[in-house]
């Protein structure tokens, strides 16, 4: 896998995750994604930059514009040291919320992206790694 | 404070949404479309969301919040102009968007906004006769 590009963005406030979806809408356009796929890309995005905030007490979401077998796509590493997730099967579930939420936000971003990887550490952190190609 | 525009136009309330809003934002909408359908007596809501390129949970769920709340203020609320690319994402997202009408544009919203009102209009009529 080749790395074209990369950018690493703080989520530490609500305008940080507005502008967490801006630059990965304009990354998704330069890289031609069709709309659906750019929609689908930046809600995940929004639905994972919000738990950085809101469940990881802020981190940062790390971009990565990517190509493997000539196809391109778009990473997003979100990154946190908050109180971790203990059960992480029980998080991926609909409607599955410890906040005042839908509890839609992991199992949506899963859903909206092709590739998903949740690593999470109780006391240390949760890094989520998704990917879109084109 | 940063604050989306509530226009009145009769018994209805008219929103256009046209910035990629932050959650406090959205909160901010909410609160203040409640509060105006009681100082203004309104019958309707329409919300226009044709400038949205993303429906999040949380916006979906402030559409949904906005809905029910009007309907127990005896409001009803139409959601019109959503981009087929929004609404793919959504259904793939998981929101069901509970007591959410939609109309495909301002006019088709305002038609059923005005059937709406007409029907709520008859039921009182025979409720009384």
């Amino acid at each position: 896998m080749m790395l074209l590009k990369s950018e690493s963005l703080p989520i530490v406030s609500e305008q940080d995750i507005v502008r967490a979806r801006q630059v990965a809408r304009q990354w998704a356009i330069d890289l031609n994604f069709k709309l659906i796929d750019q929609t689908k890309f930046v809600t995940a995005v929004s639905e994972l930059a919000r738990n950085t905030l809101i469940y990881g007490r802020g981190g940062f979401m790390l971009l990565e514009a990517v190509e493997k077998d000539l196809r391109k796509g778009l990473r997003a590493v979100f990154e946190d040291r908050g109180p971790g997730i203990p059960d992480i099967e029980e998080a991926l579930k609909d409607g599955f919320s410890t906040g005042n939420s839908l509890g839609l936000g992991l199992p949506g971003a899963k859903r909206l992206s092709n590739e998903f990887e949740i690593i999470s550490q109780p006391g240390e952190g949760t890094r989520v790694t998704i990917a879109r190609w084109t | 404070m940063e604050r989306i525009p509530i226009l009145r136009m009769g018994d209805f309330l008219l929103v256009t949404i046209q910035v990629d809003m932050h959650d406090r934002l959205a909160m901010t909408l909410q609160d203040d479309l409640t509060r105006q359908i009681v100082a203004s007596n309104s019958r309707g809501v329409l919300i226009d969301i044709s400038s949205l390129e993303m429906i999040d949970s949380f916006i979906g769920r402030m559409l949904s919040n906005i809905s029910l709340m009007s309907n127990v203020l005896a409001a009803q609320t139409v959601v019109v102009g959503m981009q087929p690319a929004v609404a793919i994402t959504l259904v793939e997202l998981g929101m069901s968007m509970p007591g959410v009408r939609t109309a495909l544009n301002v006019e088709k919203g305002m038609m059923l906004l005005r059937e709406c009102l007409d029907s709520d209009d008859s039921e009182v009529e025979d409720d009384a006769s």
